[in-house]
């Protein structure tokens, strides 16, 4: 029982079964996340808990994108635009209001509000146009971005921003990093499962399946769009700015990076676009392998074949990513088994009433709510 | 100045004119396979650099070497789609190629920059540096025959397209993939060798590139991509004259603007792009965003 | 003799081709009209163009009495006209209760709701399992529309078009491609809402189905009204008949009861 099937409200099922599970689920998960808490301070190698910091930016990054692009099936190629933006506001805020330290992070709400604001031009035009227009659009305006960053002085032009020295321990260095990524990282996980429960990422969903539909039967299509993009934006742009202060300086063509949002598009792929925990899936296996794969190759074009050749992979033979066709697996497993002890019982009782004409039970995997 | 800004028009004319050829091709890609080819970029620059090796290694004429290259690049295109894109199925087809064809494009420039490093190399032959003075200034004849011969191309496109038999089948299928199937068009096949044909027009402006660019290597096709792009939606996806004249009009802003600053210049282009997108969300060209049912 | 819903002299051409020439068509309060005619006939643009999905060239269409031409699709359904299509137009992958929920969007406007709240509340809930039980399918409420067969498709568009219980209702080809004892079991359903209130306007090409079921029916064709009137006295008439070209004889004249 998946926590989206708790959305589907009063059930048919056993109550009693019903809270069980979600005792367990909820065991885990936090069994999970004292975990991923304590993680730092046993591993203290810091080429380790850099990985790390790098793996929750990215899980937080594949599960902000999926928030826009996954329920609302554009997809967009162009979030660099709002990483960039965050990353640049605090290194401009720091270098110009001479900030140091701790007060750094205090420019990150402002990196967020900064994309959230970019969101709104960019959303407007962009969301007025057909899909495939659409991925163009966010290539065109992520060029528009690293152009002008490249060209503008008070980004610095070719030589970027700089950031700040840190004033503390370099030993534990990456703490700091850690945990705020981390707190990110579960806010976004918590908000894109709230959201996916949610009228609003009905509503999104919706969209996805058949827009004009959705239109025709009341959604207001341009708003929520427009929505989850502002939302997608200022947590994406979050970590723009924290990502800035982790690695100390941004270029344009590092924070306007077109890496990134393939890497981003890649991860939510991999775990399944439109579930929650396939973009988190999707990061933990691709951020350590992109590491493993620059070291294994210092070729380091070798690397990049084969990340091409991943990705390759994944759309071809997991279209629908990881979880959701693990999901469907055990689905129809469970459904094949409860199958034959259902078809053993209506043998004895006579099938059961159904519209005339249609067969009794929907055959095959009859999934639980949607792909999850 | 006002000497400087007809040159920049001619220049963005006739070099606008190449960039036509190669966006008719991707356009036409979309058109009858609802595909976007982002790989597009690179194969032009893979197109360069085959005529590159050709010229260099084997010392055989650039324009000679594209009876070589044109139907080389044919055969990649063909196999490029049979591989990579007709495999993929269901409702997000066309988010799914665009995603493949981007796996490819960096695939193919990871192996360029394997075999032929990231040095910027140039296609050079007697008519890339010798120039005539023509309509008024002097040109290298490499942006004379380059536009000529894309205009030929063009030309043969549009003949192939609207006086033969596949080309019939080619617009039956850009209309209706189901009502073509169903009187008969192998839809495989039709989608296949536009595909090739989309792609093997990328030798032509490859080669023309390479000669015209003063350098290039495998990142140039990120640049190449994202023009080629922002044309054919400007021009309105799956129109080819669109593609065509938004070519022109495109490069040719950009090399006027480029007079007073080439850095702006390239924003200016996406600027258009965008401006254009806000008041005609289908393109100049493009056939309007029709409501289902 | 109050018109529900009256479209008059709508003229609509596309290209070339001219759909709808002054064609004048009036559903009245509590029937079950049908629309008939040819392939081609114009009837599918003609209900586009009373649910906002296509704009008239002139004409007008009236929704009790007020001008409602050219309106967008939402607020044609907000004022309490529901469609369905004829190539059905379900959600695939939301499951058959989200279907439901996403059209119970704007119902208890008026009071402001988060949105992150839970989709769908107990009221909403509860009223599509009702109109679930009602076309029959509410045991699939919990799959994914995607894997219900074709015609558990058509009950569920029609389910949801019910859930903002809209005052008529316009059925694109209700019965197309669907066997008899569905075919009976929808013709059923449509009587049972009739019965509460629903007017319903129905294209439809089955004949047994139309003239079992219709109080009225309009034929159309090359755009215009052809005729109209009870169902016997049109099956019989000679125009009717002539725009059908070749359908002239009635071998099994029986409809569905």
């Amino acid at each position: 029982m998946t926590p989206a099937s708790l959305m589907a409200g009063p059930d048919l099922a056993r109550p009693g079964r019903l809270q069980q599970a979600t005792a367990w689920r909820a065991g885990g998960v936090l069994a999970l996340l004292a975990a991923v808490a304590l993680f730092p301070l046993v591993f203290t190698n810091a080429l380790v808990t850099t990985i790390a910091v790098d793996t929750l930016i990215f899980v937080a990054a594949a599960a902000a994108w999926n928030i826009f692009s996954g329920y609302s099936g554009y997809i967009s190629l162009g979030h660099a635009v709002f990483f960039g933006c965050g990353a640049y506001t605090v290194g401009i805020g720091a270098r110009d209001w001479q900030l140091t330290g701790l007060s750094v992070f205090a420019l990150l709400p402002l990196a967020a509000v900064v994309a959230a604001v970019v969101a709104v031009p960019f959303g407007l035009v962009a969301l007025r146009v057909r899909r495939h227009t659409f991925v163009v659009v966010t290539i065109a305006v992520f060029f528009i971005f690293q152009l002008m960053a490249f060209n503008f002085s008070f980004t610095g032009g070719t030589t970027g921003v700089a950031a700040p020295f840190l004033v503390w321990n370099p030993g534990t260095y990456n703490d700091p990093f850690y945990y705020l990524a981390l707190a990110i990282g579960v806010a976004t996980i918590g908000l894109s499962w709230l959201i996916r429960g949610s009228r609003f990422g009905l509503q999104l969903r919706a969209i996805r399946d058949d827009e004009d539909r959705a239109r025709g039967l009341g959604v207001r299509t341009m708003r929520v769009k427009l929505a989850a993009f502002m939302i997608s934006a200022f947590v994406t742009g979050l970590l723009g700015g924290l990502w800035f202060y982790f690695i100390t300086q941004v270029l344009p063509q590092s924070g306007f990076d077109p890496a990134f949002d393939l890497s981003v598009a890649l991860m939510a792929f991999l775990g399944g676009l439109g579930t929650v925990s396939g973009p988190v899936l999707g990061a933990l296996v691709l951020v350590p392998a992109q590491q493993y794969l620059t070291e294994q190759f210092t070729n380091d074009y070798l690397s990049q074949i084969v990340l091409g050749t991943l990705f390759l992979g994944v759309i071809l033979l997991l279209p629908r990513g990881v979880i959701p066709t693990a999901s469907e697996k055990i689905t129809s497993w469970r459904a094949r088994r409860s199958g034959r002890l259902a078809g053993q019982a209506a043998a004895a009782t006579g099938l059961a009433a159904a519209p005339p004409g249609e067969p009794s039970a929907a055959a095959g995997p009859a999934g639980k709510e949607s792909a999850r | 100045m006002g000497r400087q800004i007809y040159e920049a028009v001619v220049d963005g004319v006739l070099v606008g004119g190449v960039y036509g050829l190669m966006a008719v091709g991707l356009t036409l890609i979309f058109g009858v396979l609802d595909i976007i080819n982002i790989a597009q970029g690179i194969l032009v620059i893979l197109g360069a650099y085959l005529s590159y090796a050709l010229s260099v290694h084997l010392h055989i004429d650039l324009f000679l070497g594209l009876l070589i290259t044109v139907p080389a690049m044919f055969v990649i295109g063909v196999a490029i789609y049979w591989a990579f894109m007709r495999p993929l199925r269901g409702r997000e087809r066309t988010s799914m190629s665009l995603l493949a064809s981007y796996a490819v494009a960096i695939i193919l420039e990871g192996i360029l920059y394997w075999i032929f490093s990231p040095n910027y190399v140039q296609l050079n032959a007697w008519y890339v540096t010798a120039s005539v003075r023509v309509f008024g200034f002097y040109l290298p004849y490499i942006y004379l025959f380059g536009f000529v011969l894309a205009l030929v191309l063009v030309l043969v496109l549009y003949l192939i397209l609207y006086r033969t038999r596949f080309g019939r089948s080619v617009r039956a299928t850009m209309q209706d993939q189901t009502a073509s199937r169903l009187i008969g068009i192998d839809v495989n096949r039709v989608a296949a060798v536009t595909f090739g044909i989309g792609v093997a027009v990328t030798a032509v402006g490859g080669m023309v590139y390479g000669a015209t660019s003063g350098g290039f290597n495998p990142n140039s096709g990120y640049d190449l991509i994202s023009r080629l792009l922002a044309i054919i939606i400007l021009g309105g996806l799956g129109s080819i004259g669109g593609a065509l004249a938004a070519a022109v009009f495109m490069i040719t802003l950009e090399s006027v603007v480029s007079i007073w600053s080439p850095n702006w210049a390239i924003v200016v282009f996406y600027a258009a792009l965008v401006l254009v997108l806000t008041i005609r969300p289908s393109g100049l060209f493009g056939r309007q965003a029709v409501r289902l049912q | 003799m109050s018109a529900l819903l009256r479209a008059e002299q709508i003229s609509k051409a596309f290209g070339g081709v001219q759909a709808l020439s002054d064609c004048t068509v009036e559903v009245e309060r509590g029937s079950i009209t049908g629309l008939i005619g040819p392939n081609g006939s114009g009837k599918t643009t003609l209900f586009n163009i009373i649910t906002g999905y296509e704009h008239v060239d002139t004409g007008d269409v009236y929704a009790d009495d007020r001008k409602i031409t050219n309106a967008r699709p939402e607020r044609a359904f907000a004022l309490g006209i529901g469609r369905t299509f004829q190539l059905t137009r379900i959600f695939p992958r939301l499951t058959v209760m989200e279907n439901m929920l996403v059209a119970s969007q704007h119902r208890g406007s008026g009071r402001w709701h988060s949105p992150l709240a839970r989709a769908g509340g107990p009221a909403d809930r509860r009223r599509a399992m009702e109109l679930l039980e009602f076309t029959g399918i509410a045991g699939h409420a919990t799959a994914l529309a995607d894997t219900l067969s074709y015609g558990q498709r058509k009950l569920l568009e029609l389910s949801y078009v019910l859930v903002a219980d809209p005052a008529i209702v316009l059925l694109d080809e209700p019965a197309g491609g669907v066997n008899p004892s569905l075919i009976q079991h929808i013709a059923a359903k449509i009587r049972e809402l009739n019965a509460r209130g629903t007017t319903f306007l129905i294209v439809e090409h089955n004949m047994d189905f139309v003239m079992g079921l219709c109080d009225r029916v309009t034929v159309l064709d090359y755009g215009t009204v052809v005729a109209s009137g009870p169902p016997e006295i049109i099956r019989s008439d000679p125009r009717v008949l002539d725009a059908y070209l070749g359908t002239t004889e009635e071998d099994d004249d029986e409809p569905a009861q």
